[in-house]
């Protein structure tokens, strides 16, 4: 089997890395009843020894020691990985594979990604290097950052490349949280288009989450458990809403949130860490779902959310799986793809689901759905038996789709209104290696990306005739 | 003589471990000696103790598969695989062709190579060799067209026959019909014979014949494997003097193939029902054959569902389909194997016809027959057909008009250049097909 790294930056991606530590482990608790080390639970996890003062690993096969978790995090401020250290999760990680300093990067893309990014470098490439030496085949690294940030934006995006740069060979899949409009951040455009020129150029994946359909589905999560009848038909321990059972404390604002992109997490890993009938590797991820390099932004939508599932599995609701998993309401970020052009989608679903299911989904949803020309057949799918804890079915889609540009347009509109009034800019420039043209560069990037997504859309509305064949000379 | 067949990928190395199965529950059941120590000199290795080991190859880029394939051999109770003659890595190939043909196919030639000496050594002859694997991932296809190169290189006279798992229409891989392209247009030059399955017939040959409600690939392997055990037992030949063949991989291709711009073979058999049906139905030649032989002309892959309609074309200028049914399916060459009860009373005279075969061959340079009087894996008859003729062509031709689409594009293309595979060497894949489909849409 195959190893993961997770490399958490910044707060927001440490806060939701640490969820997902959090729901794996109890996840991997569920499954693992012998209490063994097994391949499953190496995907992500080392085994340790505390008696073997280098942290000797112990092999597969023997008694759970003590788990460590395959990640390194890295913030420049204290705050969120004291926090960490003082709360359940200490155990999982050592001081060897954190980073931080006392200072913060003040919200600023070019302090993160400038200053730190090479005051740090050294170390933080030590660290990616230690986690992946603990590794005998190392797959893939994930990324968890935000895009409104100082650190997780600059640094984060300046940890991608160095990534690129030491493993070229990893896939290197990126969770990206972008801010809402109201975000109290307010250069947050400047450092989300500066994040996206790096997440365009140096990911293989790009996994967009927007904190605005987040506080959606939260709502409408409370709303439905709240609403008397609705209620009562709503698990209380399904991971997806709150992270009760779980090792962490009182629930925090952000904590709802959270867990929802913890779930993805968990589920895009799953055919990672378990078995299933029709294995959907890491790699294959990238390799059917990016026709062309750039064009790597994935809408994630996951279902069950605030439907229910209960122990059977009547073919209904699974059916309504299927069609969530395509609404609107369901997308990780504010998106309708039925209403755009697919170029590409996966199916990666959990638990007891047969391959004669996703079939007939698949001819059942196909008609209402626009694919792209050349890819009409464009469906990926994955197979994992281990279901969700306390669901007994779930279903991640992960979508190219050109529904992103809305997305990359309002954030392009909001870098404008203020960079025409060089707002802020001067705080930026200030950085020892920041120049005005970063800002250019960024923003032309972001706007060749709208125009490539745009380029596609307008095929849907013509009929594209078949490419003429090639004639053979007789 | 014997066959060393090799194993390539998830696919490979799930088909082959039902084939292996197949062919050693047929070969040990009931008292046959000749049939069944012929079966065994050419699938399987004997212990002094008797043991039955596989002559086979396993090689694919990510262990489960192999471990899962080993393991239930063993369990079987009747044979196992060799204990060293398997071969894996840790990450497999990601379905992408480029990455199983230019990286981990090179990188573990050395070791391949060596397993597969050390299999044909143990052989007292070799008929030739087996890849078995399917067209549309990373590792079966990328890895198992480079082996297959090696093996051409490494033992130039010997027969290799690949045998092929075409995928679903939709569903499983996206670039699927790239990889499936670039196998296709790499093995039509080193391969002798091509033997393709579809998934798409054997799942519904599993779900209207053998009523599966819930097919698996295991039900699906086994059907294929049932197929492939018929054309690979021993069968006596017409001028083979009661004795049973002795390479059925080298008579295959020097019957079927030709011409080497026509190596794509197809298989049907008739019956396929319910194990527990077997018992309580009985069948006549007559009924079979001509079942077999409409299945044939009217290009049905299944016994169900036949255009009975569908006519050989008469020679006397007549339209071709009077009543306007499916059009005729013409035959290059096609071997015809009976196994069972009354086996030489069987007439075949059906598919002596020549209105069945291109105009250039004989009908007796055409057909070859196969018989044996020993009933095959459980069939008090059955007949098998692998044919040469255009009935490959149709799901040939979509595959590859879908890929050029996307080609045109040039959708997925930098996955492919980051390994190696250039635009131009997807143009002489196209090239090479596209040659193919000419061929065999002017077959008449
Ligand atoms: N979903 C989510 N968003 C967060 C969280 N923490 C901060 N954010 C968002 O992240 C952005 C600020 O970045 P932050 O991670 O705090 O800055 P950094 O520590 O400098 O990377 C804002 O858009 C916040 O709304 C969190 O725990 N969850
Ligand atoms: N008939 C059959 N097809 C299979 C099996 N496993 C995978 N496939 C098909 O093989 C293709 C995927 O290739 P696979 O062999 O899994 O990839 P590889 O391991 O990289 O060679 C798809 O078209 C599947 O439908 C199997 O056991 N039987
Ligand atoms: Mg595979």
């Amino acid at each position: 089997m195959t190893q993961s790294v997770v490399v958490q930056v910044g707060q927001c991606g440490n806060q939701i890395g640490c969820r997902f530590w959090d729901l794996a482990l109890r996840e991997h608790a569920h499954v693992n009843k012998k209490g063994l080390y097994d391949e499953a639970l190496g995907s992500f996890f080392r085994n340790v020894d505390s008696r073997n003062r280098d942290g000797g690993a112990c092999g597969v096969g023997g008694r759970i020691q003590h788990l460590k978790a395959r990640a390194v995090l890295v913030d420049m401020e204290e705050g969120v990985v004291n926090e960490i250290l003082q709360g359940p999760l200490r155990d999982v990680f050592d001081s060897a594979q954190l980073l931080t300093d006392v200072s913060g990067s003040g919200n600023n893309w070019a302090v993160g990604h400038l200053t730190y990014g090479s005051a740090y470098r050294d170390q933080i490439v030590d660290k990616l290097r230690k986690a992946a030496e603990h590794c005998d085949c190392l797959q893939c690294f994930f990324l968890i950052h935000s895009m409104g940030g100082g650190t997780g934006s600059g640094l984060g995006t300046r940890v991608l490349g160095l990534l690129e740069e030491e493993f070229p060979e990893v896939c290197r899949i990126v969770t990206s949280i972008y801010p809402s409009a109201e975000d109290d951040v307010i250069t947050s455009p400047y450092n989300s288009v500066l994040a996206m020129r790096e997440l365009t150029e140096h990911a293989d994946c790009v996994l967009p989450v927007e904190n605005q359909s987040m506080v959606d589905i939260v709502n409408k999560i409370k709303l439905m458990s709240h609403g008397a009848k609705l209620g009562s038909m709503i698990r209380r321990d399904s991971t997806v809403i709150s992270g009760q059972g779980g090792l962490s404390g009182p629930e925090k604002p952000f904590d709802a949130m959270n867990n929802i992109m913890a779930n993805l997490l968990l589920n895009i890993t799953s055919s990672a860490r378990f078995e299933g009938s029709l294995n959907m590797d890491l790699n294959e991820i990238a390799m059917n779902l990016v026709p062309f390099p750039r064009l790597h932004y994935l809408v994630p939508s996951l279902t069950p959310l605030y439907t229910l599932a209960d122990v059977s599995v009547p073919t209904r609701r699974l059916d309504q799986m299927f069609s969530d998993a395509f609404s609107k309401d369901h997308q990780l970020i504010r998106a309708d793809p039925k209403h755009s052009l697919y170029l590409a989608c996966a199916l990666m679903v959990r638990g007891n689901v047969q391959v004669s299911d996703l079939r007939r989904n698949i001819e059942r949803l196909r008609p209402s759905l626009p694919f792209v020309s050349w890819n009409q057949e464009g469906w990926k799918t994955g197979l994992c038996s281990v279901p969700p804890v306390g669901h007994t079915h779930s279903l991640l889609a992960l979508a190219n789709n050109t529904c992103v540009k809305p997305t990359f347009m309002e954030l392009r509109e909001r870098f404008t209104k203020l960079y025409r009034k060089k707002a802020h800019l001067h705080h930026y420039l200030h950085v020892e290696g920041m120049e005005q043209s970063f800002f250019s560069e960024a923003i032309t990037s972001l706007s060749s990306l709208i125009e490539e997504y745009h380029q596609l859309d307008s095929t849907k509305a013509r009929l594209i005739p078949d490419a003429p064949r090639l004639s053979i000379a007789r | 003589m014997s066959i060393v067949t090799v194993q390539l990928g998830q696919c490979g190395n799930q088909v082959g471990q039902e084939l292996f199965d197949i062919i050693c529950s047929d070969a040990v059941e009931g008292q046959r000696k000749t049939y069944s120590t012929c079966s065994c000199e050419r699938f399987f290795r004997q212990s002094s103790h008797g043991e039955l080991t596989a002559r086979a190859v396993l090689i694919d880029m990510e262990p489960k598969v192999i471990s899962h394939s080993m393991t239930k051999a063993a369990k079987s109770g009747r044979w196992r695989y060799g204990e060293h003659s398997h071969f894996s890595q840790k990450q497999g190939s990601g379905n992408n062709w480029a990455n199983g043909f230019c990286v981990h196919g090179p990188r573990h030639r050395d070791v391949v190579e060596e397993l597969v000496r050390q299999e044909v050594e143990c052989c007292d002859r070799l008929a030739g060799f087996m890849p078995i694997m399917s067209v549309a991932g990373g590792t079966g296809s990328g890895v198992g067209t480079y082996v297959t190169q090696c093996l051409r290189d490494i033992y130039p006279t010997s027969f290799i026959l690949n045998h092929l798992t075409w995928p679903y229409g939709t569903g499983e891989v996206i670039v699927q019909n790239y990889n499936s392209v670039l196998t296709l247009a790499h093995l039509y030059q080193l391969s002798d014979a091509i033997v393709v399955h579809e998934n798409d017939t054997v799942h519904r040959i599993c779900s209207q014949l053998l009523n599966i409600k819930h097919i698996s690939f295991s039900d699906i392997n086994r059907v294929i494997a049932h197929q492939l055990g018929s054309v690979l037992q021993p069968a006596l030949s017409a001028d083979s003097h009661r004795v049973y063949s002795r390479n059925p991989v080298g008579e295959l291709v020097s019957s079927l193939v030709c011409h080497p711009e026509y190596k794509l073979l197809g298989v049907c058999t008739i019956p396929n029902m319910p194990s527990s049906s077997i018992a309580y139905s009985t069948f006549s030649w007559p009924g079979l054959l001509k079942h077999l032989r409409q299945m044939l002309i009217s290009n049905s892959k299944m016994e169900e569902g036949i255009d009975w309609q569908v006519r050989p074309p008469s020679g006397s200028g007549w339209p071709r389909n009077p009543t306007g049914g499916g059009s005729f399916n013409t035959s290059l060459a096609n071997l015809l194997i009976l196994r069972g009860k009354d086996v030489y009373s069987a007439e075949t005279g059906g598919f002596e016809d020549p209105a069945l075969y291109t105009s250039w061959l004989l009908p007796e340079q055409a057909l070859t027959m196969w018989k044996s009087p020993v009933s095959f894996n459980k069939y008090e008859k059955s007949a098998t057909l692998v044919s040469n003729s255009q009935a490959l062509l149709r799901p040939l031709d979509d595959m590859v008009g879908k890929a050029w689409n996307m080609f045109a594009s040039r959708a997925y293309m930098h996955q492919y250049i980051k390994f190696g595979i250039s635009e131009e060497d997807f143009l002489d894949s196209f090239t090479s097909l596209e040659q193919v489909i000419s061929s065999y849409s002017q077959l008449c």
